[in-house]
């Protein structure tokens, strides 16, 4: 095991009384105040996250498009510079490597982010992919950047009583370059908890100045320190993915439902040809939304039943601190995915029942 | 945090309020900061007969899942069914009112085998 590591912001978490967990390799906050009020802080105002674990990894060069269309499901050629789609990385199975957010960067130049802890494997499999017609250099940049995130009702108005200019005219899903506190960053407009919010992406040794900006900006708006335990909760209500969890090498974009991030229609892909043939036989499992009926709380792992047979299993579950109980996403065959399906999920040998519902869990 | 006079604890962090041949069982202010922000519990219906040592109920924060182990051996005499209902009353007071079930003793001389506040406290500061 190599030595863990730290981001710039270990020391201010540790100052705010943080309890640390080792996540990817990195020592990471998994709470300060609590989960429940982490988690309400972003729901009803605003919170802050430091998640520069994730991994960032540089495509450029002539051909840098042909390669990220080659290695990635969603279309990059809609991309303009400036703006960001969600897709996904395949093996040849249809499985997954890895979900990431492409960042058209120039003409020439697209940035992955990735997750923690597929970096390494992201990319090692990147590099085998390159090919003499799809040469591009691929460089893992993770280490010339801290990521922030700034997440919540309230978030908007506190990022640009930083900011000379109004960054609300960054559109969802596109990114600017801003200077914020002495700092200049990339701005996305993007996130992982259902509210609005930014984004960050700057100098490593830069994030402790924009950290303590921003937090003194927000302190009467409310802002808390946010870590991985409400980061959890917070996109398991909104029924964002979570690489590891639900979604994997063995599982299909297609059985996750993100069919909406696989496009056909555009240039060969890794992957196209089983998703294809997965398409045309039918889909056997589907990754479906449950909310718990009586008492209990789902959790990864956990059978579910109906009549008695199992029908799938759960991949995340948890209390909602939203909505106050057990909610879980989880695969089961295709035939039960439809709202309103009764199921038992299976907590510590007894059966709980739960409804199959339709995505998001919270809805404001 | 706090740590009560006139209570016996145990290495898994519970604690034990002894009256006559009857015992509160609960979890420490140790173990509910430890768990976080606990959501849910589950506990066994009076009348049944729990040994040292057994999984008598469940305590779950946001994020884990925990046994609770019976530190004694003897009958559920009674349970916290408010605590049930609220089980977050854990996090707000793990004393008193965070009593969890009551046990009536088989075998006092399993007393001896706790910890008294201090041998607790000193536990405590070892392992933080």
């Amino acid at each position: 095991m190599s030595e863990i590591k730290k981001t710039t912001l270990n020391a201010i978490h540790k100052g705010l009384g943080a309890r640390m967990v080792p996540f990817a390799g990195w020592e990471m906050p998994v709470q300060y105040s609590g989960v429940i009020d982490e988690h309400r802080a972003v729901r009803e105002a605003a919170g802050l996250f430091d998640v520069s674990h994730m991994g960032e990894i540089d495509v450029r060069g002539p051909h840098a498009l042909d390669f990220v269309q080659l290695v990635t499901t969603n279309d990059a050629s809609r991309l303009e510079i400036g703006q960001a789609q969600y897709s996904l990385i395949c093996y040849p199975t249809g499985g997954m490597v890895d979900d990431t957010i492409v960042y058209r960067m120039g003409d020439h130049h697209y940035m992955l982010c990735v997750n923690a802890s597929n970096v390494e494997k992201d990319y090692s499999w990147l590099k085998e992919q390159l090919l003499g017609e799809h040469e591009a250099q691929v460089t893992n940049v993770s280490n010339s950047y801290a990521q922030i995130a700034l997440q919540g009702p309230k978030a908007m108005d506190i990022i640009n009583s930083l900011c000379g200019r109004d960054l609300t005219e960054i559109p969802y899903f596109c990114f600017d370059f801003a200077e914020l506190a002495g700092a200049e960053l990339m701005v996305s407009r993007t996130g992982y908890t259902g509210e609005d919010g930014v984004e960050l992406y700057l100098p490593p040794e830069d994030a402790p100045r924009l950290w303590e900006a921003i937090m003194d900006a927000g302190k009467d708006e409310g802002i808390k320190p946010v870590g991985l335990g409400a980061r959890d909760t917070l996109r398991l209500e909104m029924k964002y993915s979570l690489y590891g969890n639900d979604i994997d090498a063995d599982t299909t974009a297609l059985e996750a439902k993100l069919g909406w991030v696989v496009k056909f229609n555009k240039t060969d892909f890794i992957g196209k040809e089983a998703l294809l043939k997965q398409q045309g036989e039918g889909i056997g499992k589907k990754l479906s939304c449950f909310v718990v009926e009586g008492r209990g709380i789902p959790r990864h792992g956990y059978d579910i039943h109906i009549d008695g047979r199992k029908v799938g299993v759960v991949t995340s579950g948890t209390m909602s601190p939203s909505i106050g109980i057990g909610i879980a996403i989880g695969y089961v065959e295709a035939e039960f995915d439809k709202a309103g399906q009764e199921v038992d999920i299976i907590i510590r040998d007894k059966a709980v029942t739960a409804k199959v519902v339709a995505p998001p869990f919270y809805k404001k | 945090m706090e740590f009560p006079d006139g209570l016996k604890f145990t290495k898994e962090h519970e604690w034990i309020r002894v009256d006559g041949n009857v015992a509160q069982i609960g979890i420490t202010d140790y173990a509910q900061e430890a768990l976080g922000d606990i959501v849910f519990l589950e506990l066994p219906e009076s009348g049944i007969h729990f040994n040292h040592g057994d999984t008598f109920g469940v305590v779950e924060s946001v994020k884990a899942v925990s046994d609770l182990y019976s530190p004694l051996t003897g009958t559920v005499a009674e349970i916290n069914e408010s605590l049930v209902d609220a089980p977050e009353g854990i996090n707000e007071h793990p004393y008193d009112d965070g009593w969890m079930i009551s046990i009536e003793l088989d075998n006092d001389s399993e007393l001896d085998e706790l910890m008294d506040v201090e041998a607790y406290r000193k536990y405590v500061e070892e392992i933080s």
